[in-house]
């Protein structure tokens, strides 16, 4: 008995030697970023970037793949090798885990405080994000989340929360929209009572009963569950045209098969949760002809979607689940804004994340005040044959911006031709420019189809000006 | 009226899946007094095994049929040996500690198995292959399929098979002489470590048999669904009268027919003030008032006080 | 004689109160993140001894002593954040949240009074369940707890104008949020420890006991069980309702998520680890489990890396394979505890002795 007793007491004492030593090195990690604050007298500047996603529990494949993504971009980066300040830089990614528990949230995002990182990329649950973000308010330190969409991260008056993707707002709306457009008369709403599932569920509702949708039955479930017979069979006597899910692949592949199997004719529409091919999986033929939406355009409309979702599969031989492409964008935000304020230190950096304009995989990446996503886009797509199949993009915001970058581009592209050509050319330009605002303004207000005769005569006129200038 | 039965049969189906789970407790518990905690992680395992060889094979060439019955027989199997050892590891040696003591292991346990789950097989999900061939059927306007029959058929053959064991067997007779009184037993001639141990082996079989099943009707496996399962089964178990296999087998049904209709029916019941949110409340709602007044579960044997 | 006990028990009084003064600076050399963690084991430590009072005191089993804490949580975050515009002070709100706790606890107790067990275990555990259903799902048709959403912009404690959050300078020192609150909660514990001792050793206390060893027989020498069974749950609720107030203080956030069923379950895990019904036990075990995930957290990457030169296997994952192997580990060489009650102690080697024949 002494014998193993002593075992026991040897492995617990082992434990916590390793639990010392872990204590005694973390500051010494913590100490590198800090000295290098003066760049002339190291040719090296370590950026220390924090993620933070759950690794452990039900999400924890959405969690790896974020974490895949922030890899694949810390990794370009440093191949690319940025300078900032005159030194070059190395960035590194603490990785960490949260389990989407509030909880160790707050203590990972102190964990990440203490180790001084310059930026966090992060979380991916608005459960966990929420309160960690006043942790890193508090410090000072950037945070860009890459998948927490509840509107709630961006209205608490944070200065440092930002995130590169279309709240749940934005979201529930355009799908709402999207109901009205299919001419749909009565929706069944089902929710997994998360903070994400319910918040989009009530978006669409809003949206879906402001157009006159009706809503016949609105049904829960958990973020647990895997059977719902129960609450599909209730949806099936109310003859709902359609089923709106808000919650995650997990659950909504397997409940469009339950719906096939109690013979249920109603379509099937979710958000970003159920755009994943894991829910083509989990579904199998049940999920073909299903709707979903995701966030900005599709990756293959994207200049550079299929390059990157080519460099994601070959680095880790997995397929992209859902948010890999965004927090590599937010990892390259965080970058950008440090390059454009040319120094890594949060206090200088911070404003100049605020005023991102970023050509990114998943999008044109701007904030607004809040530090939410301007103008997110979203895209509906379909299950056919197995895939994914882009149908349209919706968010009303969307065309309407994107010809105002144009127009910008177009007014900025001006500003140099008429620098460069002087008198005549200078008075042509100005008229050029207060007609392109002035269309712009116009096309913002008449509906979309009048945005995009707009939109196609500034294009023309900023062409032409390009051409003068000789610009891109 | 449709709807009526189509409730019914949806709870029918997932009851006899929660009754399948909590035979595997209640196996355990009537000979041991033990709520073996890790129940629900074996049940997952055995889904996970049967999924990795059932798809390796199917990849290779073997008919389906074939390929699905050399998954079960693995899983049982591995379950088997899981079992055996969970009882030599995480109970055996805690047979005499406090009370509380095996429920912390079986927790610490449940947590292991857990997470080796999750190394081996990945934190994605994964899909179960179909191993059935997809045949529907309707009556009097409610749907059902070939799977749904056979999980109703196997669960109530479990029981029947379970009940001959132990009333009919000379295995049977020394588990029943272990749970009235282990000493006793002992001295006159029962092996009860074997006598134990088998009860956990055979516990743990059923338990890849659930698990076969649950893969095959929801065709999802992950390495955190035994949790739920195991919990809603023990729910069962309880309300049926923990130890009592008949009872197990009730408390399942009548779990999850309560928890469909509590879902179809709750808003209309409590004029829309509550929904199927309230679904889960529904099913410990009836379980603490039939506790109340039956407080050994509705066939349970009044037990002493252990605590 | 006496003399040299009494000035052994100062001086070893005034060493732990030393230790537990300067524990957070030593803390904070390894980064505020360890006194956070600290925090948060005192926060256990303090849940452990609530959750004692039912389960080591009285023997009751009880599988959701989460909702407690949860009542007292939401109680603090209802009547201090913007959500209903409300703002009271500290000690309006931490008395209201205790009551209603310790009111949750007699509703919970009245009607599993006749229960024993197992069976109690499973019906606390429904109990649990429902409060965080209901917290989930209140935000209709009347929004009172906001739903799975949660309640932000919570209130810190404050005293007057002395904020428990942000950093302050006191005689020159500079203290950090985590920092004053594991002083407040230090302070609360040991107030929580005094009432568990008085207790245990009154009249009350040695009734549990009675009830916990033979309910029969403590009936028969005239004891009213079920008053002291209601008293047992009525207490212990309300130590947990106070900690989720100043949980909820702490974090400034709350959603139903952090009330899992999972979270009584390790609270239990605590009591039971550490030495059922013995302070010092229950104390150890909850700083010994709520510290050692965080500790692997920060060893189990380097640890690799240094015998391998790798990593073989992921830190994340290998982090809760160790915790689980480490509860099932102690329990199996400990059966009853790591620092087990002397009675109890007793006990269990009388029953080794026993088996080893």
């Amino acid at each position: 008995m002494r014998a193993k007793l002593s075992v026991v007491a040897l492995s617990v004492a082992a434990a916590f030697t390793l639990s010392a030593c872990g204590q005694k090195e973390a500051p010494k990690q913590a100490a590198t970023p800090a000295a290098p604050v003066t760049p002339a007298a190291k040719p090296e500047l370590v950026v220390k970037l924090g993620h933070v996603a759950p690794m452990t529990g039900p999400q924890a494949h959405l969690g790896k793949d974020n974490e895949n993504g922030a890899v694949l971009a810390i990794e370009e980066l440093n191949a690319k090798g940025m300078e900032i300040g005159g030194a070059k830089v190395k960035f590194e990614l603490l990785a960490e885990d949260d389990a989407a528990d509030p909880k160790q949230g707050a203590i990972v995002a102190q964990k990440l405080v203490d180790a001084k990182v310059n930026g966090v990329i992060g979380h991916l649950n608005s459960g966990t994000t929420i309160p960690a973000s006043k942790l890193y308010a508090d410090a000072g330190i950037p945070q860009i989340s890459g998948s927490a969409t509840n509107p709630k991260y961006t209205q608490q008056g944070f200065a440092t929360a930002f995130r590169v993707m279309a709240n749940d707002v934005q979201q529930g709306k355009s799908l709402g929209e999207f109901a009205v457009k299919q001419g749909l008369k009565t929706v069944a709403i089902v929710d997994d009572r998360t903070a994400y599932g319910q918040g989009l569920a009530d978006e669409f509702k809003k949206s879906a009963e402001a157009a006159g949708i009706k809503v016949v039955a609105s049904e829960y479930t958990t973020d647990k569950a895997t059977d719902f017979k129960a609450i599909l069979t209730k949806i099936k006597s109310t003859k709902a045209e359609l089923v709106f899910f808000g919650g995650m692949d997990a659950q909504g592949g397997p409940m469009a098969k339950q719906m096939k199997e109690l013979g249920i004719k109603a379509k099937f529409l979710g958000g970003d949760g159920v755009c994943t091919p894991e829910f083509m999986k989990l579904g199998g033929p049940a999920t073909e002809g299903q709707f979903c939406s995701l966030p900005g355009m599709p990756l293959e409309k994207l200049a550079k979607g299929p390059e990157f979702r080519e460099k994601f599969t070959k680095k880790f031989g997995a397929e992209i689940q859902l948010y890999a492409p965004y927090v590599y964008d937010a990892v390259m935000v965080m970058a950008d804004s440090m390059k454009r304020a040319d120094s890594v230190e949060a206090a200088k950096f911070l404003p100049m994340v605020g005023k991102t304009k970023f050509d990114g995989v998943t999008a044109m990446i701007e904030f607004d005040q809040v530090g939410d996503l301007k103008g997110g886009a979203i895209s509906i797509y379909q299950y056919k044959g197995g895939k994914l199949e882009y149908v349209e993009t919706l968010g009303g915001a969307n065309p309407v911006d994107s010809v105002k970058a144009d127009v910008k581009e177009a007014v900025a592209d001006v500003k140099d031709a008429a620098k460069a050509v002087a008198g005549a050319a200078t008075a042509v330009g100005a008229v050029a420019v207060g007609e392109a605002k002035e269309a712009a303004k116009a096309a913002a207000e008449a509906g979309k189809d009048a945005v995009k005769a707009g939109a196609e005569a500034v294009k023309s006129a900023a062409e032409a000006t390009k051409a003068a200038a000789e610009k891109k | 009226m449709d709807i009526f039965l189509q409730q019914i049969i949806n709870g029918l189906v997932q009851g006899s899946i929660y009754a399948l789970v909590a035979l595997g407790y209640t196996m355990v518990y009537g000979i041991m007094g033990l709520i073996n905690f890790a129940h629900g992680e074996v049940v997952m395992i055995g889904t996970l095994v049967t999924i990795t060889v059932a798809s390796s094979l199917i990849k290779a060439g073997m008919p389906v049929a074939l390929a699905g019955l050399a998954g079960l027989s693995a899983s049982v199997l591995v379950c088997m040996a899981l079992g055996w050892g969970l009882e030599r590891i995480a109970y055996r040696p805690l047979r005499n500690a406090p009370r509380l003591t095996p429920l912390i292991t079986a927790i610490g346990m449940s947590i292991v198995l857990q997470n080796l789950a999750m190394m081996i097989w990945g934190r994605n999900y994964m899909t179960f292959p179909s191993l059935l061939p997809k045949v529907d059927f309707e009556f009097a306007g409610a749907n059902f399929t070939m799977i749904q029959v056979i999980i109703v058929l196997v669960s109530a053959a479990t029981m029947g098979g379970l009940l001959l064991l132990v009333y009919r067997t000379k295995l049977g007779m020394a588990m029943r002489a272990t749970a009235q009184n282990p000493a006793v037993a002992s001295l006159m001639g029962v092996n009860i470590n074997r006598v134990i141990a088998a009860a956990f082996i055979i516990g743990s079989a059923l338990g890849a048999l659930a698990g076969v099943m649950v893969g095959g009707y929801y065709e999802i496996a992950h390495y955190q669904m035994g949790f739920m399962l195991g919990l809603k089964a023990f729910t069962a178990a309880v309300l049926g009268g923990i130890g009592n296999l008949a009872g197990a087998m009730l408390g399942g049904i009548l779990l999850g027919i309560i928890e469909a209709l509590g879902a179809g029916y709750i808003g209309d019941l409590t004029g829309g003030f509550l929904g199927s949110h309230y679904q889960d409340i529904f099913a410990f709602v009836v379980l603490i008032v039939v506790l109340m007044f039956k407080p050994s579960g509705l066939f349970g044997e009044k037990t002493g006080d252990r605590a | 004689m006496k003399n040299s006990q009494f000035f052994r028990s100062t001086a070893g009084i005034t060493l732990m109160a030393a230790a537990l003064i300067v524990l957070p600076f030593v803390a904070a050399l390894g980064g505020q993140a360890w006194v956070r963690i600290l925090d948060f084991a005192i926060l256990y430590v303090f849940l452990a001894l609530g959750l004692n009072i039912v389960v080591g005191l009285a023997g009751l089993l009880d599988l959701g002593y989460i909702a407690f804490y949860a009542v007292g949580a939401y109680t603090w975050a209802l009547l201090a954040s913007p959500h209903f515009g409300l703002h009271l002070p500290i000690w309006v709100i931490l008395p209201i949240g205790g009551l209603l706790a310790c009111l949750a606890g007699v509703v919970l107790g009245s009607p599993t009074l006749k229960l024993r067990g197992d069976y109690l275990a499973i019906v606390t555990l429904g109990f649990g369940e429902i409060v965080r259903i209901f917290l989930n799902n209140l935000n209709a048709p009347i929004n009172v707890t906001n739903g799975p959403q949660g309640i932000t912009l919570i209130d810190p404690v404050t005293f007057g104008d002395f904020k428990f959050s942000g950093t302050t300078q006191i005689f020159g020192i500079a203290l950090s949020g985590p920092q004053k609150y594991y002083y407040l909660l230090v302070a609360l514990a040991i107030l929580v420890v005094i009432i568990n001792l008085r207790l245990q050793n009154s009249r009350i206390g040695r009734a549990w006991q009675a009830i916990r060893e033979d309910e029969i027989a403590a009936k028969a020498i005239g004891i009213n069980t079920r008053n002291l069974k209601l008293l047992a749950f009525a207490m212990g609720a309300s130590f947990g309702g106070v900690a989720g107030g100043i949980f909820s203080a702490m974090q400034g956030f709350v959603s139903p998520e952090s009330f899992s069923l999972i979270e009584s379950i390790m609270i239990l895990a605590m009591v039971v680890l550490g030495g059922m019904g013995h302070i010092p036990g229950v104390i150890l075990g909850a700083v010994l489990l709520s510290i050692l995930p965080e500790a692997l957290r920060y060893g189990v990457g380097p640890i690799q890396m240094a015998l391998f030169g790798k990593m073989l296997v992921d830190p994340e994952s290998l982090r809760m394979l160790v915790f689980g192997l480490a509860l099932v580990l102690v329990m199996r060489f400990k059966p009853a505890g790591l620092w087990p009650a002397p009675e109890r102690k007793r006990e269990s080697g009388e029953i080794q002795q026993v088996t080893a024949k």
